[in-house]
């Protein structure tokens, strides 16, 4: 270890870091070598963004050292570290919406440059290049902001190669890319690394990384807790590294059948989404639903809580009728819906997190035209706690929260409104592995009380741990239905696809 | 693809080109040399105005101390040349003044770049602050005895006389003020890295720092640039109308925010184009200016331009809105 090796491009030993008193890095080696692909796990918390702006020049270390391509870097700065090629890409990839492709691309290479003046065709030029280099067409003068997303990461990408990047450091790159854009930049990845650059995924989401990673490094409460080939780990072992612990899911207890029917859906159907669903549920089971993208599924959700208007059919919760379309109906009906989408559809994310919670409650708590502050904050609070929402203050805006903990503010919301029907749409998209388990503690737990609760997901393994049903979907139509307990996960994904 | 038809410049040039038609139909003298002359005049010093307000807006700022800026730079000028240099030449007047506004301008430059202060709140108070200064201190006397070389200026022309048909026209040399504020104007901000760097911290200060744009420099040339200009647009004014007048241009800010906004620049930032300023500036010069000659009322100036308002970047954000959820 010792020796500098001229074969490393990018070499931290015993690095630490301590704000304030509390070590955020303790003693963290971290080694990548040109045209290798190195996935850095861990959970929120664990230590990876700051290993990563120590070694891109944004916080210094407290203790150990930092060589790229053999040098020794004192002072580390974010400008040094991108002259020696060390470019990050951070998840809003911190572009200008404003300006053309071309000028994205070329901007940061020509400011190293020290260019005083500034020449279209020339950026021009750069930006060609360097998308020819990765084989990807989009059109130089377009403005960005008129880009999807995955156009955008591939600017990003294109803005660091123009930099001459030897090594591209990508926060949480495939969260928001479909399945298909995911193989592109995988391919991509590829082509870079045949060309010797070398590139580090910040993740906790990596099992899609895996395939074209050679290492994997796992961070947990600021240590390095492993470190391997990456054929050696696959996605349960990574969570078991990251978390500590077996998160061995348990299995939703024996549904006994025996309560009455809740909800009854008869023949719905709209046109282009879904087809003569019919279904029932009872009491206190947790129903999954799944389907790959565009089978319906979550057309079918947002039906349930009128969100959307089917042409037809019929909707029944306890006996009574609930009108179709109209979700102010179904919420007095008392069917809860938390979205997919907690961040645009779910949460008001600047506001205080009790007032998040207590927004769903303003009703319930009117005295005579007025507000009645002090039930309707002692409620919010008291569910709050029963959800174990960790925040240092209820009065911190919902932003300041993990991913696991803003979806447990939105389910605070609903459940304080005592919901029959509890309707949660991918649960835990954008939640860390831990909290996951959590959170589907929380599912069960809401079926065990009596609730039923439907849980819409293409995360087998969270359907598998849930729900004590599941219905799959496939083009808009019911295909099948399994009981929960009796079947794998592949057999399962087989369904789905087939 | 932006479409021309939802961009800001073509609607307003439509919007001026019907207003034209309108003009000349109810009074055929209204297409002549003279109101073109006359038009051109009045639009100089608020031209000049327009592209610095421009620039703040592409920056991602505002600024509506400006006006106050340029009538404490012509005040002041125009107060030290009568005390102790009545001859002095008009460039080195006019250097003066450009100089005073920049200083000034570098004052809202240190507390915005300085100490990372909100644009609309710095520059609201140097509004005041500039204005009461220069009323308190310097002096709140209308001077119509100007240094002779102010006056001498306000008489060179480009060209003046008389056509065939009996129209007299007057382009004085302050017109080539703005020709070169705009050309100087373009220059940085299509030529230059830093012209580009303010386009960039009007789209994203983030990543412009991250990218390694120096934003405090980059604003600080912006408040400064702002600055002097209006410098040049105040003695500019005070030698057309051949007085110096305290009490004169503030008031001014929000027609010239107006124009620049009716020629597209947004108020988040990062966007604006000088020709669209410039026919924003058209369209409210011709409101102020010959709205009567269509039959309406001056008194309704201030609607027909909220009206415009309204329309001219309404529009454009509608449509934009729309092709928005078409794509969603």
């Amino acid at each position: 270890m010792g020796s500098p090796d001229s074969a490393v491009l990018v070499e931290m030993t015993g690095v630490t870091k301590r704000y304030a008193g509390v070590t955020a890095l303790d003693r963290v080696d971290f080694a990548v070598r040109p045209g290798e692909a190195v996935c850095l796990a861990g959970e929120n918390g664990s230590g990876k963004s700051t290993l990563i702006k120590i070694l891109s020049g944004v916080e210094q270390p407290s203790e150990g050292a930092i060589r790229i391509g053999g040098e020794q870097m004192r002072g580390l700065n974010p400008r040094r570290a991108a002259s020696a090629g060390v470019m990050v890409i951070f998840q809003d990839f911190s572009l200008f919406p404003n300006l053309s492709v071309a000028e994205n691309i070329a901007f940061a290479s020509e400011l190293a440059e020290h260019r005083r003046f500034f020449n279209r065709r020339a950026a021009r030029e750069t930006a060609r290049k360097v998308l020819d280099r990765i084989g990807v067409d989009i059109p130089l003068d377009a403005r960005l902001e008129q880009l999807p997303v995955a156009h955008k990461q591939l600017v990003a990408i294109c803005r660091a190669l123009a930099c001459e990047a030897r090594l591209i450091i990508m926060d949480e790159p495939t969260t928001a890319l479909t399945e298909r854009e995911v193989r592109r930049l995988l391919g991509i990845i590829r082509l870079l690394k045949d060309e010797g650059v070398a590139v580090v995924f910040v993740s906790h989401k990596l099992a899609e990384v895996l395939e074209v990673s050679e290492k994997v490094v796992v961070l947990r409460n600021g240590r390095k807790v492993a470190e391997g080939p990456a054929t050696e780990f696959n996605a349960s072992s990574l969570t078991r590294h990251m978390t500590g612990r077996e998160v061995a899911e348990a299995s939703p207890g024996p549904f006994n059948g025996a309560g009455e029917t809740l909800l009854t859906v008869e023949k719905l159907d709209k046109p282009g989404a879904f087809r003569n669903v019919s279904f029932e549920m009872r009491r206190g089971e947790v129903l999954g639903i799944t389907g790959l993208l565009g089978s319906g599924r979550t057309s079918l959700a947002k039906a349930l809580f009128g969100l959307v208007a089917p042409a037809s059919g019929r909707i029944t919760l306890d006996g009574a009728d609930v009108p179709l379309g109209d979700p102010v109906a179904a919420a007095h009906a008392r069917i809860g819906y938390v979205p997919e989408d907690r961040l645009t559809e779910g949460l008001f994310l600047t506001q205080s997190i009790l007032r998040n919670v207590a927004v769903g409650r303003l009703d319930s708590h009117e005295r005579r035209g007025f507000l009645d502050m002090t039930g309707l904050v002692g409620e919010a609070a008291d569910w709050l706690a029963r959800l174990k929402v960790k925040t240092p203050s209820i009065a911190a805006p919902v932003t300041s929260l993990s991913g696991g903990n803003q979806q447990r503010v939105a389910l605070a919301r609903w459940l304080s409104r005592a919901p029959k029907l509890l309707i949660l749409n991918g649960p835990s998209v954008g939640v860390d592995v831990g909290s996951k388990a959590e959170i589907h503690d929380i599912i069960r737990d809401l079926g065990a009380q009596g609730l039923g609760v439907i849980v819409i997901s293409d995360d087998l393994p969270e359907l598998l741990a849930t729900c004590h049903r599941i219905l799959v979907m496939r083009g808009g139509e019911m295909v099948d239905e399994i009981e929960g307990g009796s079947i794998t996960e592949d057999d399962l994904s087989h369904k789905l696809a087939s | 693809m932006t479409s021309l038809l939802t961009r800001n410049e073509t609607l307003v040039a439509v919007v001026i080109v019907l207003f034209c038609i309108l003009a000349a139909v109810s009074d055929p003298n209204f297409l002549t040399v003279t109101t073109l002359s006359d038009l051109l005049r009045a639009s100089i010093v608020l031209g000049i105005f327009a592209i610095g307000a421009m620039l703040v807006l592409i920056s991602g700022g505002i600024d509506v101390s400006f006006t106050a800026v340029a009538v404490s730079a012509m005040y002041m000028t125009t107060k030290f040349s009568l005390a102790f240099w009545p001859e002095m030449p008009w460039y080195l007047i006019f250097t003066l003044s450009v100089l005073l506004g920049a200083g000034l301008g570098a004052i809202n430059g240190l507390f915005i770049a300085g100490f990372g202060l909100p644009t609309l709140i710095v520059t609201l108070g140097t509004l005041s602050v500039f204005r009461g200064f220069l009323l308190t201190f310097v002096g709140s006397d209308r001077i119509s005895a100007l240094p002779p070389d102010m006056r001498e200026f306000s008489r060179m022309v480009i060209a003046r006389g008389t056509t065939e048909g009996g129209d007299f026209y007057n382009l004085p040399w302050s017109l080539a003020a703005l020709v070169v504020v705009v050309g100087l104007t373009a220059f940085i901000l299509h030529k230059t890295m830093l012209g580009r760097s303010i386009f960039a911290i009007g789209g994203s200060v983030e990543s412009a720092r991250r990218i390694g744009i120096n934003v405090r420099q980059t604003q600080f040339f912006v408040y400064v640039y702002v600055g002097a200009l209006a410098g040049l647009a105040g003695i500019l004014h005070g030698s057309m109308n051949r007085m110096a007048d305290p009490f004169s241009l503030v008031g001014l800010e929000l027609s010239v925010i107006a124009a620049v906004v009716l020629g597209g620049a947004r108020l988040i930032g990062g966007y604006g184009t000088i020709t669209g300023t410039l026919l924003g500036v058209a369209l409210i010069v011709l409101v102020q200016n010959s709205l009567i000659v269509i039959g309406i009322p001056s008194t309704w100036q201030s609607v027909t331009i909220g009206a415009l308002i309204l329309l001219g970047t309404g529009l454009p954000a509608y449509q934009a809105k729309r092709a928005a959820a078409r794509a969603g």
